[in-house]
């Protein structure tokens, strides 16, 4: 398909609101001290935290994630217009505000501070939940719309068949999910990555427990602007990476 | 060589004029120019509107910004009748150049600020290390969290936060909220805040951020009178007071 020719000035405009940012950030890396800033131990301690916590994240995501999409695509008429909209506020909340709600349910004077005898808060759980709470709308999303793809056909065979629902389930409906789920999952891990507010106001800020590479780098930022922007480098390297595996040519997106 | 002159202070007046209350007293008010560091906007604003109530002939315009930002203004020959700054170092610089006697007005110094009530128990700074006790303080690459250690340092206690901020704003959030119960904060942070309360902190002395003013010298040499009368009202114990109630310690 081709648009009007007049749609190519505004494109480029589009394009350059996000290039520019980029080069800008590229432009302050001191590329000389490039390594020696990512490998700083202080940016490796990040570094490692983050791809921990968001790899037990994504899973999470997909454990409850997958459930939920189903729930979503089960209900009927007004009931799952507005669940949904519950569902995907992560999504559209301010990081900030994320991070009071979990304060106020997780911590220690919040709804389940008694329950959990203390609080969730300064822990690396607490980075978790905080990366759990604003990537599970990504998987959510993905499977709902996946299943409302699908006939249902194959798994009534199944069912004449003799198969359970829970063997349908894994042997028929999940495999045909398998993009969606990976895309799902991709996006909500790179979500993860980049969760910054929620955490600085939930989880805190100690190298090692909840440091994540973002906070890392808001504290960088004030004593080492180099480290900042090179580890800011490495993180929309991963980002363009994971979606780039996301969006890839020949996936059914 | 007249002309250009002459325009260029009727601009000032008018650039003055423009700032003026529309209030006027009766006479002709002279105006004041004063040049505060940021983190002085609320005491100073109360200490100008004192002294503009004693000084009914005097109009005084404040304005804030970052220390080195003003220090520079004042160098580069802005008008203006008195400078506070947050810190020495940059006093010094104009100091230096004008020679001109800065007096310490304010002190600001670490505290320990802890929820309402303080759930905690916290008594002091050997506390702070008891078991159980979450305490969290700045980090250490930033000013505050460097002013943190040298005063742990100074006290001998070692102190574990399970959280090193940005900054004292994200530190005393989580006092706040009673996520800890007890944080590292300037007294004027504490001050600002709600919902905590202050514990001392000993040898909290052993990193003291001086607040230095002084009453600039106009192109006759000397500072104006009204110049000097404004330090002394800062000095003065009603402005000691106002000081005192916004968290600021005696110099």
């Amino acid at each position: 398909m081709i648009g009007p020719r007049w749609l190519v000035p505004l494109a480029v405009a589009g394009a350059l609101v996000v290039l520019l940012p980029l080069a800008g950030l590229v432009s302050r890396v001191g590329w000389s001290e490039f390594g020696t800033s990512v490998t700083a131990p202080a940016s490796l301690e990040a570094l490692a935290l983050s791809l921990r916590t968001a790899t037990i994240a994504t899973l999470l995501v997909i454990v409850l994630g997958i459930p939920l999409g189903f729930a979503l695509r089960a209900m009927r008429g007004p009931w799952r217009a507005l669940v949904r909209a519950i569902v995907l506020v992560p999504l559209v909340l301010p990081p900030v505000v994320g991070g009071l709600a979990l304060l106020y349910a997780f911590g220690r004077r919040g709804l389940l501070g008694d329950a959990l005898g203390g609080s969730l808060a300064f822990t690396t759980a607490a980075v978790v939940l905080a990366q759990t709470f604003v990537a599970l709308p990504f998987m959510v999303v993905s499977v709902e719309s996946a299943l409302a793809q699908r006939s249902g056909r194959h798994e009534a065979v199944a069912g004449t068949l003799g198969a359970s629902r829970t063997r349908i389930l894994f042997r028929v409906t999940l495999p045909a999910l398998g993009p969606a789920l990976a895309t799902g999952a991709v996006l909500a891990f790179a979500r993860a990555l980049g969760e910054f507010g929620a955490t600085l106001t939930f989880a805190g800020s100690l190298a090692g427990v909840t440091r994540t590479a973002p906070l890392e780098i808001y504290l960088a930022r004030e004593t080492d602007p180099a480290q900042a922007a090179a580890l800011s480098l490495v993180l929309v390297a991963l980002a363009v990476a994971v979606v780039a595996i996301a969006y890839r040519p020949g996936s059914r997106r | 060589m007249r002309a250009p002159r002459f325009a260029a202070v009727g601009a000032a007046a008018l650039a003055l004029a423009a700032c003026a209350p529309t209030a006027l007293p009766e006479g002709r008010p002279e105006t004041l120019t004063v040049l505060a560091a940021s983190s002085l906007a609320e005491v100073m604003t109360t200490i100008v509107s004192d002294f503009e109530a004693d000084h009914p002939d005097v109009n005084v315009a404040v304005s804030f910004a970052g220390s080195s930002t003003l220090a520079s203004q004042v160098l580069e020959g802005a008008p203006a009748d008195v400078l506070a700054t947050a810190d020495e170092a940059t006093m010094a610089t104009v100091s230096d150049e004008l020679e001109i006697e800065p007096q310490i007005f304010a002190t600001n110094t670490l505290t320990i600020a802890v929820p309402a009530g303080n759930p905690g128990g916290i008594t002091g700074v050997d506390s702070l290390s008891d078991a159980g006790v979450v305490l969290v303080t700045c980090a250490p690459q930033v000013p505050c969290g460097a002013a943190t250690a040298l005063v742990a340092e100074a006290s001998g206690a070692t102190l574990s936060p399970v959280s090193e901020e940005s900054n004292v704003t994200d530190v005393l959030g989580k006092v706040a909220s009673g996520e800890a119960d007890a944080g590292i904060v300037y007294a004027t942070d504490l001050a600002r805040a709600d919902g905590v309360e202050e514990v001392a902190l000993e040898h909290a002395d052993a990193v003291v951020n001086r607040y230095p003013i002084a009453a600039l010298p106009h192109a006759s040499g000397s500072p104006s009178q009204h110049a000097r009368e404004f330090v002394a009202a800062v000095l003065s114990s009603e402005g000691r007071a106002v000081l005192a109630a916004a968290g600021f310690g005696a110099p």
